[in-house]
């Protein structure tokens, strides 16, 4: 059996067009996808079993006493954090918030450590965005700063940026000019008509400096500013201006250099300053596929995108003091509950430690070092391959993920109900 | 179920203030009934309210959200045994959207604009919305297809996209906002007027405004076109919104309603050449409704203090964030729409608030017919929807209008003929543009009133219309229309005492209009080209699926 236009659980381009053969419930073909998202499609070796940890080792249990053991550390914890969420699907993500009323936690997503700060920038200026068939039909300069597509969204070029066409730019990428700035050169940078090199940690500097030409105060700036020149300042400035409608996508570069979030706000400032004189659009290069999707269910669900305490009965945000780096690092949580995501990877290390220090609940199809230091692991189906559900693509746009083959694992909304259920006995019992 | 005693307020059957049982049994209103007793002796009842205009979910909504949460710092209520807990004011979480509109005494609500592409979103927010029924307006006034549909004068086409797109999103009627003006936005222009060309579509406001009305009536649809007009939100902008009423009215309706409502007609009132003499028109917008029948509008009436305005109308909000300095989201949508929003603050001292503050007020009162302005703030751009009894009580209470705009800029006296208006309207206007004149406007047979045969949703105030004077008591009647007495939605107590006792789910309307089939061809003809060209998407993940309205009402229209 072919199944067509199947959506990519892999990163945040969420390409919908992929073809996945399956013979006796078995994944044997995936077509159009990059290697990054067949890989993901195929899968590889999965948690066996529900484990509880004994005597410092993990032994095989059932699901039943998992959910029971999960809901004890959940329920007696005073802070328990439930962390996660951007490789699963937002019936998850749903039960997850609830589940965080139910035992008065925090709630966090991978974007603590990804594109946080992009949000707070937002937060502070707003964001002046588009789909992103927008830009395949209208942007004819495309602005990659601190992002690697290449390597890290292989088919967001074809599909949706500088290589794509559409109804106003049927020539592809020769209608259309591509300005990089990176701190080194990258496979992304090879496809530029100007890459700007810039010193580390600069960001907030060069963008000043581009917003300073923009307004018309160049004349101001030092003949170079962040090892560039003020040519190619200029340069660069007038290609944003000159441009029919202008994209300025950025990663993680920007985000987690010097200056964070205030980098953010400069970038937005300058798509801002950069629509007085055309149409300019500005979008975060979202990583894991349905990170997007937990911030848009958190918001309409408690208000908030992220980083949400609900130790007062009520949605508290205040990242800083309610993110999951924080209250681990403060040694606030005294639990956690980890779901599609591997903090004990990706983590500062020092939080890394603390997080070791607590009971930790594992949710999800893969073994990952997190494992290592949970003490609760429950497998689960792989969404948006064993069970559909929708996600959010990096530009908003809501879709639903398919199912393609059967299995034999709970989903992670499933798993979660499992344990929102033993919370409330629990409850009831005191 | 019997509601016994209540004075009771049900236009549509024109019953007037009369005591009577009210009978309710199987989620409907019925000749007699067992069960129950409501003890509403003496009490205001009226049917559930309805709102025909509000922006309570999808991306734009969770954009406010997401950019202001400053907001969400306010309007918290924590969790209870059977409440999720709620935040924000303007832009408030999916719960308290339910929680509060059935604490006013509404039942039925409406988002009134979401783009095709992005209405599986929409319809995840609302369906998280507990409690009340709602449905949502389907953007179409920028759509590529109905660009070329319009521009070609290929109608038959025309309206069976309309259909398609109704079904893709799960839509109940043709919202058109800006008409043109979301193309144009594309490349950061706008449209300036009825007859300015849209830039590479070769047509013009005019002409996709009435290529839409007559689609709407050759589909038979049970609402009609619901336009936010062209220059929307500018001084001098009501010839624009006369000549726009103008246009359609050579149309004739193929229902028993409006062949075009002007939604939030407050922000297409006004006159002077800018904003240095900006003032009132809403007389002549009065006076034209008072001459014609057929067209309606809602009044997006202002609140002051806090907003977040959300709009269709993507140039409009980025002229507002340049004119107020305010944070600003855009958002274009591929071959659709465009989009914006931005927060502000109303004030009572800024001469151009005051002055629409008053416009809204005008339009209600100055035209005779509740029946053809409806109540709403526009919620959340003229004001958060929790503020509809404070617009009921200005409504009602000349005394009231007198003590606000002694706190207004001085302004407000000279540019608007408010001061000099007497009316104060009664508890049958009232029912009118809170029930009985949206449930119309929309289409819906059993919202809106209390006939055997409707929905089994009352509202039941705790208020004695015989006793209480709403123009003198107004601070009694605003506390009481905010907390009432009992909500009853299908037939089940949702609120007792302004608390909420029941969280039942609410329904989702959707209309599913048939079209010829050599005219639905010819349209996936144009849309396979389209999704293999232009989209970034798939066209068979385009639709929203059954699984995001699980709870669907579907409304069958069509040509055939």
């Amino acid at each position: 059996m072919i199944v067509e236009d199947v959506l990519c659980p892999f990163c945040g381009c969420l390409c919908d067009d992929i073809r996945v053969e399956v013979e006796d419930d078995r994944i044997t073909k995936v077509n159009r996808a990059c290697r990054l998202g067949a890989s993901k499609i195929r899968g590889h070796e999965r948690i066996k079993a529900p484990m509880v940890r004994e005597d410092g080792e993990l032994v095989e249990t059932s699901y039943e006493e998992a959910y029971r053991r999960a809901a004890q550390i959940l329920y007696q914890a005073k802070r328990p954090l439930l962390y996660g969420w951007c490789s699963t699907v937002c019936e998850a993500h749903k039960k997850g918030i609830l589940l965080a009323e139910e035992v008065g936690g925090v709630i966090d997503s991978t974007a603590t450590v990804c594109h946080g700060p992009s949000i707070i920038g937002i937060e502070e200026k707003g964001l002046a965005g588009a789909t992103l068939g927008q830009v395949k039909n209208r942007a004819d300069l495309i602005v990659f700063w601190g992002s690697n597509p290449a390597e890290a969204h292989p088919r967001h070029s074809l599909r949706y940026s500088t290589n794509a066409r559409g109804k106003f730019t049927e020539g592809g990428r020769s209608d259309k000019k591509v300005i990089v700035v990176d701190v080194r050169k990258t496979r992304s940078s090879k496809n530029a008509d100007k890459f700007l090199q810039i010193r580390p940690g600069t960001d907030y500097e060069v963008i000043s400096a581009l917003r300073m030409i923009v307004g018309g105060n160049g004349d101001l700036l030092p003949e170079r500013v962040a090892g560039i020149s003020k040519d190619d300042l200029v340069d660069a400035a007038e290609m944003m201006k000159a441009a029919r409608f202008g994209a300025f996508f950025f990663g993680l570069g920007l985000t987690h250099s010097r200056g964070s979030y205030k980098n953010i706000d400069n970038g937005l400032s300058l798509v801002n300053e950069l629509n007085s004189h055309t149409k300019f659009m500005i979008m975060p290069m979202r990583g894991h596929y349905n990170v997007s999707g937990f911030g848009q269910v958190c918001a309409w669900e408690t208000g908030y995108p992220m980083a949400v305490d609900f130790s007062r009965g009520f949605p508290y945000f205040n990242p800083g003091e309610t993110a999951a780096c924080d209250v681990l690092a403060n040694g606030e949580a005294d639990a956690a509950l980890v779901v599609a995501a591997d903090p004990a990877s990706n983590f500062p290390r020092s939080v890394v430690e603390k997080l070791a220090e607590i009971p930790v609940v594992q949710i999800d199809p893969f073994e990952n070092p997190t494992t290592l230091i949970s003490d609760v692991v429950i497998p689960s189906a792989v969404a948006g391959v064993e069970v559909e559900g929708t996600a959010y693509r990096m530009d908003g746009l809501s879709l639903r993920m398919k199912k393609l083959v059967t299995s034999s694992y709970p989903s992670d909304e499933e798993v979660l109900d499992g344990i929102i259920e033993e919370v409330r006995r629990l409850g009831d019992d005191n | 179920m019997i509601i016994k005693g209540g004075i009771v307020y049900d236009p549509t059957n024109g019953i007037f203030g009369e005591e009577m049982d009210i009978f309710l049994d199987g989620g409907k209103v019925v000749e007699e009934a067992k069960g129950e007793e409501i003890d509403a002796q003496g009490l205001l009842v009226m049917p559930g309210g309805v709102d025909a205009h509000t922006h309570i979910a999808g991306t734009k909504v969770n954009t406010g959200r997401i950019m202001r949460p400053e907001d969400a710092r306010s309007g918290l209520e924590p969790k209870t045994k059977i409440l999720r807990p709620c935040t924000g004011y303007t832009v408030p979480n999916c719960y308290a959207i339910g929680y509060r509109y059935a604490r006013m005494g509404y039942t039925t609500v409406f988002e009134a604009a979401t783009p095709i592409l992005e209405a599986r979103h929409t319809h995840e927010e609302l369906e998280e919305i507990p409690i009340v029924d709602k449905g949502a307006l389907t953007l179409f006034g920028s759509n590529w297809e109905v660009l070329e549909c319009v521009r070609d004068g290929d109608l038959d086409k025309l309206a069976a996209y309309v259909a398609w797109g109704l079904r893709a999103s799960r839509g109940y009627g043709v919202k058109v906002v800006n008409p043109g003006g979301g193309e144009a936005w594309g490349f950061g222009g706008n449209v300036k007027g009825l007859d300015d060309p849209v830039p590479n579509f070769d047509t013009t406001p005019r002409e996709i405004i009435r290529g839409l009305v007559k689609a709407n009536e050759m589909l038979n649809l049970p609402h009609s076109v619901h336009l936010h007009t062209n220059n929307l939100g500018k001084p001098g902008n009501y010839t624009t919104a006369l000549e726009t009423l103008d246009i359609v009215k050579d149309i004739a309706p193929t229902r028993d309603r409006q062949v075009l409502h002007v939604t939030h007609m407050q922000f297409s009132s006004y006159g002077g050449t800018g904003w240095r003499d900006f003032k009132s028109e809403a007389p002549q917008i009065a006076e034209y409704f008072n001459r014609n029948d057929h067209v309606t509008m809602d009044m997006g009436q202002l609140i002051f203090g806090n907003a977040t305005t959300m709009t269709a109308d993507a140039p409009l909000e980025y002229s507002n964030a340049r004119l107020l300095h305010a944070k600003w989201s855009n958002h274009d949508i591929e071959l659709e729409e465009s989009s914006g929003v931005v927060p502000l603050v109303y004030g009572r001292k800024m001469p151009i608030n005051a002055i629409q503050w008053a416009i809204g007020l005008e339009l209600a009162l100055l035209t005779e017919s509740p029946w053809k302005t409806l109540l709403t703030t526009d919620h959340p751009n003229g004001g958060p929807f929790v503020n509809y009894p404070e617009v009921i009580t200005l409504l009602m209470s000349g005394a009231k209008r007198e003590e606000e705009m002694a706190t207004l800029h001085e302004l407000v006296a000279k540019r608007t003929v408010l001061p000099t208006i007497e009316r104060e309207m009664d508890w049958g206007d009232i029912a009118v543009m809170t029930r009985a004149a949206p449930a119309k406007v929309l289409g819906l047979a059993e919202k809106g009133h209390l006939g055997v045969g409707a929905d089994a949703d009352v509202t039941v105030y705790d208020l004695r219309p015989e006793k209480i004077d709403p123009a003198r008591d107004h601070k009694r009647v605003k506390e009481a229309l905010g907390r009432v007495k009992y909500t009853i939605k299908g037939g089940e107590v949702v609120v007792r005492d302004g608390e909420i006792v029941a969280v039942p789910r609410g329904r989702t309307y959707w209309v599913d209009a048939s079209v010829p089939e050599k005219d639905a061809e010819r349209v996936q003809a144009d849309l396979v080209d389209k999704f293999d060209k232009y989209y970034s998407i798939q066209k068979s993940n385009y639709m929203v699926q059954d699984a995001y309205v699980t709870n669907p009402v579907v409304v069958k229209a069509g040509v055939i």
